[in-house]
Parts: C-alpha cells; structure tokens; sequence
C-alpha cells in the first residue's frame, strides 16, 4: 500500500517528463517555422549572389536545414569533450597550440595536454603551501585552513583507502595512491570550470593512469611473492590440470582490472559532459525559452552539482580500486575469495 | 543527440593518441616525484608522528589511571591497616586500663582488709590492755573497799586472792 503511494508520484514524474517536452515542442516548431520564412529572403539573397547555385539547390540546402542544425549540436558536443590544438576562450578568441611532431610521433600539445598541467601546476602551488605548512608543525599545534582541509583528504586516503585496502606495508604505495587521487580529482574539478576541458574525459589519460596502476600493481605483486610466488597466483591455487584454463583467465584478468578503471573514469567523465550539453541543446534544438527556463538549466545545473560529487566520487574509485588491486597482488590468504568479489564487483 | 551517438560509437572517442599518453606519464610522474618530495613526505610524516604521539598520550593516560589506581589501593591498605592498629591499641589500652584498674582496686582491697584486720588486732590489743588495767583496778579498788568494810584482821593476801577468784568468775560468766 505504501510502495503504491511512493510509486504513483514518480510515475506521475515521468508521464510529466514526457508530455512537457512534446507540447513545447509544437510551440518550439511554430517558432522554427516563423524563423525559416524569415530566413527566406537572407537564402534568395545568397542565391542572387551566385549565380552558379540554381533554385532546386536552394531548396535542398534549406531541406537539410534541420538536421544540419541538430547535427552542429553533435558536433559542438563532441568539439567540447575531444582534444585539440586549439583552446577556445569562445567570445574573446582562442589560442592555437604549437605542433610538435619527434621522430614520427605527434607530441604536440594539445588542450588535455594543457589541462594536465594546469592540473600539475595547481597540485604543486597547494602542496607546496600545505607541505611547507607541515615541515613546521608538531604534534602540539593542530593544522588550520587549507592544510587542514588536505590533510582530511589525506588522512582519508591514507587510513580508509590505503591502509584498509593494502593493510601491511601500505606507507610504501601511499605517495603514488594520493598522487593519483589528487591529480585524478583536480583534473575533474577543474573540467567543471568554464573553459576548461575535463583532461580524465580523455581515455588516453585515464589509459595511462591505469598504466600506472598495472605496474604499481605488478611490481607489487612480484615484490611480495617473488617470480615463484607470482607464477603460483595465476594458477590461482587450482589442481594442475585447471591450469589449462586458469592461467589464461587469470593473465587476462590481470589486464581487465586497469582495462575497467580507464573505462570507468573516461565513460564518467565524459557522460556527465554529454548530458549537460545535451540538456542545454535542447532548448536551442526546440528553440524555445519556456524548455530553457523549465528543462535546460535546472537540469543542467542538477547535473553540474551532480558532475561535483562525481568529480570526488570517481577520483575515490579510482584510488580505492587501485589500492585493493595491490592489496590483492600482496596478500598473501585468501586470494582466490578476494580475487572473484572483485571480478564479481 | 542522435549523431553524437554515432560520433562516439565510430571511435573519435576512443581514438588512440601516442602524444597524450607521453605527456600524460611525463606529467604525472613529474608531479609524483615532486609531490613526493615536497608535500607526501612532510604531511606523511605529520601524520604518523601525530599518530604517535596520541597514542603515547594515551598510553601514558593508561598507565597515569594504573599509577593512580596502585596508589590509591595502596593508601586503603594503608589506612585499613592503621584503622587496625588504632583498634587495637585502643582495645589494648582498654584491657590494660582494666586490668590497672582492678589491680588498683584489689590492691586496694587488701590493703583496706589488712589495715581492718590490723586495726582490729590493735583494738583487741587495746581491749585487752585495758581489761587487764580494768582488772587490776577493779580488784584494787575491791581490796580498798574491802579493807574498808571489813578493817579486821584479815590478811589481806587472802582476801585479795578470794576477790581474785570471784573476778576471775565474774568475767567468765559476763564472757
């Protein structure tokens, strides 16, 4: 009975989602259709100019009017979350970035590139404020302002994510862990920044991110168990005529786990992006200011405090799921349990 | 919103760029290394020296509450023990005070029965004494008066001694 009660208004939501839209939008089509009569003559005048392009062009090119316009909101969509050479500042202009081609490979920087270090810069201001607050500071006095608010986040990282997922012998991987969680949460704070570009958006960042991880993970593993060791865990503890099976399964598996942290950062990232763009053509692809002020802006801005915790969120992930692929590497008991949550997870 | 689908499933997204990867691991490593030295190091440090130092405090609280814990065990085995002693000093000095007590008394009992006994003695003595001075007196005036009643003949030796004898009589039957 109450189930019923907390389904009917969500129904009722969506019926509302639905039928709004579609009714702007028959008010939208009548603005797009006083908008194509008004664009007649601009079209006839661009016909008199050339005189080579004939009437029945004309008229195919105003056909392709809509679609052109529904695919320049794609295309902008996709201009956004793509890297390229230029970093646009869009009323005042943009600045192109310099090729750099060595030895065959393309090396130029490009507005991810840019972002990185932006990213880069930004770290070592804070840190190097919050760090050299700490080379000063004793047990006695507490810290205060921005080290206080780092060292949440540390402490965070270090205890929660770190200790409770390495356990023995974390101090070791602590560095690489909040190096990435800083640079990884920085990068998706600063793509919510107008003009910005989100550098984790990118599935050659988070490649290389989780490049790093593999091999933070590997060198882990053969540290703690050495080459025997090592060789053992891809049998996974199975009787030898399995290994036929596991051994394949377990290289692969080795691959799988940096292969979905690249997936999980870059489809977040990026998703996010998409959706508030999208919501924001609508009111352009509708042409209408009622879809604006009802639909695209609160949305977006629902999206944009969403991309906010997600920016955290995925920055978490990443560093936690890092963590328990190199607690799982090291440990030294239940591996196989462990081992199949994860692939379960 | 439909194209945007068909740009990403073609694979721009996906599209492999060698540079982005270069610079990205030149980046991060960078930014680790000098991160690293820089802000891990010190705050790391911080933490653990924190860490420790609240864990000494505690370590220490425990072991002050222990300290005081003895402490005061001690000073209410202490205090018991001269509750105990007081008790029985006092109970000794209550015997010994009794027994002082009727030492004193019995002493003085005896002393009182000997002083009785002798007082006693010493009027028996008296009483004696004075019979004894009674009778000569008695029977000096007997013979006085009987020489004067008498004024005869009569030795007077022989009657002192019949007087002698009726005394002697006399005091037997008043006994």
């Amino acid at each position: 009975m109450k189930r019923l009660n907390v389904i009917q208004p969500k129904a009722l939501l969506k019926v509302i989602a639905i039928l709004v839209p579609l009714l702007l939008n028959v008010n939208g089509l009548t603005f797009a259709a006083s908008g194509q009569s008004a664009e007649v003559p601009k079209s006839s005048a661009a016909a008199a100019a050339s005189p080579a392009v004939s009437a029945p062009a004309a008229e195919a090119a105003h056909g392709a009017e809509a679609p052109e316009g529904e695919e320049k909101a794609g295309d902008v969509i996709m201009h956004h979350i793509l890297d390229n050479n230029v970093f646009a500042f869009e009323p005042f202009g943009s600045i192109n970035l310099p090729k750099i081609v060595v030895g065959g490979f393309d090396i130029s920087i490009t507005k991810h590139v840019v972002m990185l270090w932006l990213v880069s810069a930004l770290l070592l201001i804070v840190f190097s404020v919050v760090g050299g607050k700490y080379k000063n500071i004793t047990p006695r006095n507490a810290p205060s302002g921005l080290a206080n608010a780092m060292e949440a986040l540390v402490e965070f990282i270090r205890l929660d994510v770190a200790k409770s997922n390495i356990g023995h012998g974390y101090e070791k991987h602590l560095p690489y862990l909040l190096t990435v969680f800083f640079f990884i949460l920085f990068c998706n704070l600063l793509g919510l920044v107008p003009y910005g570009a989100t550098a984790t958006g990118n599935v050659n960042v988070t490649l290389t991110l989780s490049i790093f991880t593999f091999f933070v993970t590997q060198i882990a593993a053969f540290k703690a168990h050495g080459v025997k060791g090592y060789l053992q865990h891809l049998t996974a503890g199975t009787h030898w005529s399995l290994w036929i099976i596991m051994v394949p399964i377990e290289i692969i598996g080795q691959f799988t786990k940096p292969f979905a942290l690249t997936i999980r950062l870059f489809a977040n990232m990026t998703a996010g992006h998409i959706i508030i763009l999208s919501l924001i053509f609508i009111s352009f692809i509708l042409k209408s200011y009622i879809v604006a002020v009802a639909v695209s802006v609160p949305f977006a801005i629902f999206i944009d405090l969403l991309e906010l915790f997600v920016a955290f969120l995925q920055a978490f992930v990443f560093t936690m799921l890092s963590a328990l692929f190199i607690g799982l590497a090291t440990a030294h008991e239940g591996h196989d349990e462990a081992a199949a949550g994860v692939a379960h997870h | 919103m439909l194209t945007s689908g068909m740009i990403l499933l073609a694979g721009s997204l996906l599209s492999p760029n060698p540079g982005l990867i270069f610079w990205t691991a030149i980046t991060f490593v960078i930014v680790l290394l000098i991160l690293k030295k820089i802000a891990w190091g010190p705050i790391l440090n911080a933490l653990a020296e924190r860490e420790k130092g609240i864990q000494s405090s505690i370590d220490r609280a425990h072991q002050a509450k222990d300290e005081s814990e003895a402490i005061l065990r001690k000073n209410k085995e202490l205090l018991a023990k001269a509750d105990a002693e007081s008790d029985r000093i006092i109970r000794e000095g209550k015997d010994f005070a009794e027994k002082l007590r009727s030492d004193i008394s019995q002493k003085a009992q005896t002393e009182a029965q000997k002083m009785i006994a002798s007082a006693k003695e010493e009027i028996e003595q008296e009483k004696r004494r004075a019979l004894d001075v009674l009778r000569n007196e008695v029977a000096d005036l007997a013979v006085k008066g009987a020489e004067k009643i008498i004024k005869t003949t009569l030795d007077a030796d022989i009657q002192k001694r019949i007087v002698d004898s009726m005394i002697q009589d006399l005091s037997t039957n008043r006994n």
